[in-house]
């Protein structure tokens, strides 16, 4: 490589050279992050404006502690540690085959690149289960007419609310119609197998509610709606971000295997498609904290 | 190899990027290590709560935007190669972003004056669209 050595004080500015010595498609990948960096600023902060304006908030630890295979385990953090670390890795993966690229290693850049994909689609895989998880999950919550129903994490509905003392799960129990209360001792008995759905229907509202007293039911208040709102918003926007990288990657693995980059005498493009999937990674860096961590 | 990005009026010189791999593996354990710290402390967070004073609860939390923020500069700078780039690209990126210092104080402010205007004047605080009295009463606790 002819490296030019560049003279403390060289004159960026005088004419004959880019001042910001960089292509004009880098130096444009680098301003398009910068917006894209303020929408997704603009989306954590207004989820901040209404988590501060609210006097509760779902606490994350609760939300998010299921891992698949785990069963009903409390698990707080892992699944998502684990999402974390796919990404971390992937933008390794990601940064050697840039590395590669600059030594016009062809083989070496295909090898980062499929793994860098692959990275990408495990994180998709794990963002849909928990996705999935969430939106058919089943939490008893105390409704506004003071019945119990079950209520799955959507944009419109959410579970998670102050817990509610055993005495208040009581008194609402006896408010409850006999459908919701069938409906939440078929999913009490769901883990544990018993009494088939259909012989519930035929229980009288005392059968039942001894029933779920007896199964130990844990319910809560409804939380914030915005909550379910500002989750999948931002996350599915950021899932949006992986799933083109993974687009965008695909298209350089092909295009390296074509030989495109090497014809052309630099792997550059490798570069800026790098550029977009570290962006991605420094979301998720920030889209972990607001939602998991704090 | 001759290649049309040297000749490329656009660039004078060229970084020293094929350096080796091993600025890249410390980094990946430095931001590995940030992230088992962030979550040590989160966990610390989940056995303590309820035990911890707001202050403490705070302080932790603060800890752990500190340590992000730290993650979001090694995969900028080394990751990206923003470190690499000359002064006036990294000023046209930096300069803008220190809109937010202003973008995230004032918005929290603002959800956290909502916050206090509501409770002042709707009395006791209440969870969100709950009427039961039993409610309002642990809401007091919030």
């Amino acid at each position: 490589m002819s490296t030019v050595a560049v003279q403390q004080g060289t004159k960026w500015w005088s004419g004959g050279r880019s001042p910001f010595n960089a292509s004009y498609g880098k130096v444009m990948m680098w301003y398009f992050l910068m917006s894209d960096a303020f929408t997704f600023g603009a989306f954590l902060i207004s989820y901040g404006t209404i988590r501060f304006s609210v006097n509760f908030w779902a606490d994350p630890n609760h939300v998010f502690n299921s891992f698949p295979f785990a069963g009903h385990a409390n698990l707080p953090l892992a699944f998502v540690s684990l999402m974390t670390f796919i990404l971390i890795a992937s933008s390794v993966t990601m940064v050697l085959a840039v590395h590669e690229g600059h030594k016009m290693n062809k083989k070496g850049v295909e090898k980062y690149m499929i793994l860098t994909i692959i990275g990408g689609f495990a994180f998709l895989g794990c963002q849909a289960w928990e996705w999935t998880h969430l939106l058919t999950g089943e939490h008893v919550a105390l409704l506004n007419d003071g019945t119990l129903s079950i209520l799955p994490t959507t944009v419109k509905s959410n579970p998670w609310g102050a817990e509610l003392s055993k005495e208040a799960i009581a008194a609402a129990l006896q408010n409850t119609p006999n459908s919701q209360l069938s409906a939440i001792a078929a999913s009490l008995h769901h883990n544990t197998s018993g009494v088939a759905h259909h012989d519930m229907s035929a229980m009288s509202n005392q059968e039942l509610i001894k029933m779920i007293q007896t199964a130990g039911l844990q319910a809560s208040h409804t939380g914030p709606i915005a909550f379910g709102g500002y989750f999948f918003g931002i996350t599915g926007f950021h899932g949006f971000h992986v799933l083109s990288g993974v687009f965008i990657n695909v298209i350089m693995y092909i295009k390296t295997k074509l030989g495109h980059f090497e014809q052309r005498g630099h792997y550059e493009m490798i570069e800026k498609a790098g550029l977009y999937w570290h962006f991605v990674d420094l979301v998720w860096v920030f889209v972990f904290l607001c939602f998991y961590l704090i | 190899m001759s290649s049309s990005i040297e000749t490329s009026t656009e660039i004078t010189f060229h970084p020293e990027h094929a350096s080796g791999t091993k600025k890249i593996s410390s980094t990946f354990c430095v931001l590995s290590l940030l992230t088992i710290i962030e979550l040590g402390l989160g966990f610390f967070l989940y056995a303590k709560h309820g035990h911890l004073g707001a202050i403490s609860v705070l302080t932790t939390k603060v800890v752990i935007v500190i340590l992000t923020i730290a993650k979001a500069y090694y995969i900028v700078s080394v990751f990206m190669h923003l470190g690499d780039e000359v002064r006036n690209l990294i000023m046209t990126i930096i300069v803008p972003l220190c809109l937010f210092i202003w973008f995230i104080i004032a918005f929290l402010w603002d959800g956290n004056s909502w916050k206090t205007l509501r409770n002042r004047y709707n009395g006791t605080p209440k969870i969100e669209k709950v009427t039961s009295p039993a409610v309002l009463e642990k809401g007091k606790k919030n």
